[in-house]
């Protein structure tokens, strides 16, 4: 018992203030994992914002759109038009989405337009593999995969440009949301639709819009996780990560998405690399969920969610 | 005209609170009850007993456990293959430590240990509401069964990692494990479910029911007029999960024989999830209509473009059954939101009148 107290409560620390460049290396590990965890958490936000819509779709979004710009520069499109060819691709998507799914379910239950999107995941996985293909493909970006040694640290380049790029990400979208026209419609139909519908808002043009976005941010999200583990099926998946993360930072908030992706990110890294072997390893499935969970008996809304005030 | 309740009069309060007042519906529940045990055991092939109508037994079960939570009390979860796993894995252990006990038994009792495994991750239902309850299952579903896989004890310390069904019988005749025929393992599935229905239509027309509609439909509400949502909500977590737990366990011992945690992990709980959803949430009828159509629809897929004459590669088989299979579930929503139970209301209410328009 005084062994296992130890282990949980004192061997972890003497280890991080052993090596102090080991602790910041899984530091920063973590930081970096988190910032991919967010990319993936802001397109859940967008759309949860503007339509109220949990989309579970999002993770297969992300690997529709990594499958579209790998396939079309395997088949020899040049990377900048196919990015541009890709982009059309989402947008469009977004259209039909908008017209075939949620046009029918307005007004629905929560409940109904949660399950639609997880229908939506099956068929886009399948329509995906149908068309590209379902064998594993290697993005290449330009960026190697090699570290160098910062005072003694260890850092992924690739990693390191994820991180800049989900960073200038994030402050295109905030400019966007708080300077632009259609930023400004984006907020007022996150308030409250009937409103924004009355003053003259086109309640469907927003959506489409916001789902273009979301679409939009899932192919940079796919970019980044395509070239560090490969497209594949299992991209889809990391949907089922960033859950945590949207859960901890609130489903409406932005910079929620962002600083509940670095803390899991790095809690995730620390639980596995300190406390994981005390259970066996490969807690990273579960570990996430929990640390949100404890967060969330504390605020039931997550970190940065709007205030839930309830009336009869 | 067919069906029709005109002139139909209650004397009594126990006619009038029955489940089926109308004599109809009664008569027509028992017959397709006792069709259910004589029919296919007699006339259906194994590879129906096997390939569609046990699974769907099974299936019903698990859907009957969730929509309690889900449809009736309103707590959405995506824990349902975590807990389904429990009462495997709990049937697993116990009828390999204590071989002579009955394995009806058994299935009971890992419904119990899976109910209490339930009311623990239910616990954060009294802070957390709606999908953030939802994403706080998954822990659950992620948690169980990353120890069922961990630790060795639950599974015997069996180097492939699987539990596997042993022979038990019941009065003399094989129920389980390889030896068990189709027929067996059909009728044995389809008395628990029936009971099972039964049990919760009785639920949910009560007390218990009441309190959990009060909750789902206005949680402050309820509260306020005297409903206590720390017992209401847990007894649903605890209830629901008995359900699932003996589904869970039927499902290795009825109906695979053998089982690792792959066979519980997420991909399930949506499978049930669907169920729900798609037969209609709250109704014990929806969850048999939603079990039924999750479980054809793949058989279906599987086997129309061979009807048709097309030969697909395999490969491109599995995607195109994925794609259909998504773009049906959204179809179906678009349709009928409220799901087949309500198809099959509307359907009684046009028979009430036909065959005169009004």
């Amino acid at each position: 018992m005084t062994e296992l107290l130890y282990g949980i409560a004192v061997a972890p620390f003497k280890d991080m203030a052993g090596s102090p460049a080991f602790f910041a290396e899984v530091l920063i590990g973590g930081v970096f994992a988190g910032l991919m965890y967010s990319l993936v958490a802001l397109g859940f936000v967008l759309i949860f914002k503007a339509s109220g819509v949990f989309n579970f779709a999002q993770g297969a979004m992300v690997l529709f759109a990594a499958l579209t710009l790998v396939g079309l520069i395997e088949r020899g499109v040049p990377v900048a038009l196919a990015l541009l060819l890709t982009t059309a691709v989402m947008v469009a998507l977004a259209w039909v989405i908008e017209r075939v799914v949620l046009r029918p379910l307005v007004n629905q239950e929560h409940i109904i337009l949660f399950m639609a999107t997880i229908g939506l995941t099956f068929f886009l996985e399948g329509f995906g593999e149908m068309v590209w293909g379902a064998n594993v493909k290697k993005l290449d970006i330009g960026i190697p995969d090699r570290s160098f040694i910062v005072a003694g640290i260890q850092i992924n380049q690739l990693e390191l440009s994820a991180a800049v790029t989900s960073a200038v990400l994030v402050a295109v979208l905030a400019v966007f949301f708080q300077r632009t026209r259609i930023g400004r419609a984006l907020r007022a139909v996150a308030d409250d639709h009937e409103a924004a519908l009355s003053i003259g808002i086109p309640l469907k043009t927003i959506w489409m819009i916001v789902w273009s976005v979301a679409g939009i941010v899932a192919i940079v999200a796919g970019i980044m996780w395509g070239a560090k583990s490969g497209v594949q099926f299992s991209l889809s998946l990391i949907a089922l990560k960033s859950l945590p993360v949207l859960i901890l930072g609130g489903f409406t908030s932005v910079p929620g998405a962002i600083v509940g992706g670095l803390i899991i990110g790095v809690g995730e890294k620390m639980g596995e690399v300190y406390w994981g072997p005390l259970v066996g390893g490969a807690i990273e499935n579960w570990f996430a969920y929990v640390l949100a969970l404890a967060f969330l008996l504390f605020r039931p809304q997550g970190l940065f969610g709007e205030k839930i005030i309830e009336r009869v | 005209m067919i069906y029709r309740e005109a002139g139909q009069f209650r004397t009594t309060y126990a006619s009038d609170q029955a489940i089926f007042p109308i004599p109809q519906d009664r008569w027509f529940v028992v017959f397709a009850a006792v069709a259910a045990f004589v029919i296919p055991p007699l006339a259906a092939n194994e590879y129906w007993l096997q390939a569609v109508l046990i699974p769907f037994l099974i299936y019903s079960l698990a859907a009957i456990g969730l929509n309690l939570l889900t449809g009736y009390a309103g707590q959405l979860s995506l824990g349902t293959g975590g807990f389904m796993a429990v009462g495997a894995y709990a049937a697993f252990k116990l009828t390999t430590a204590l071989p002579q006990l009955n394995i009806v038994v058994v299935f009971l009792l890992s419904g119990l240990i899976a109910a209490g495994v339930g009311l623990v991750f239910g616990i954060p239902s009294l802070r957390i509401k709606g999908f953030y309850l939802a994403v706080a299952t998954l822990a659950a579903q992620f948690f169980l069964l990353w120890l069922f896989n961990k630790v060795p004890w639950f599974v015997n310390y069996a180097s492939s990692g699987t539990i596997t069904a042993p022979n038990r019988s019941v009065l003399g005749v094989i129920v389980t494990g390889p030896n068990a025929t189709a027929s067996v393992r059909y009728v044995t599935a389809l008395a628990l479910v029936v009971v099972g229905a039964l049990v919760a239509k009785n639920l949910v027309r009560g007390r218990v029911g009441r309190s959990w509609m009060a909750i789902r439909d206005r949680d402050i509400a309820a509260e306020i007029i005297g409903v206590r949502p720390l017992r209401t909500k847990l007894l649903a977590f605890g209830i629901s999960s008995f359900y699932c737990g003996v589904a869970g366990a039927e499902l290795v011992f009825l109906y695979f024989g053998s089982a690792e945690t792959l066979a519980f992990d997420i991909t399930l709980s949506f499978l049930v999830l669907f169920m729900v959803i798609i037969g209609g949430l709250g109704s014990i009828l929806g969850s048999f209509l939603g079990a039924a159509f999750i479980v054809l629809v793949p058989i279906f897929l599987t086997n129309a473009p061979q009807a048709m004459g097309l030969s697909l590669p395999v490969a491109l088989q599995k995607q195109f059954e994925l794609m259909v299979f998504g773009g049906l579930i959204i179809f179906f929503l678009i349709v009928e939101p409220h799901g087949l139970a309500r198809l099959w209301q509307i359907t009684k209410e046009k028979l009430r009148l036909w065959p005169f328009p009004h």
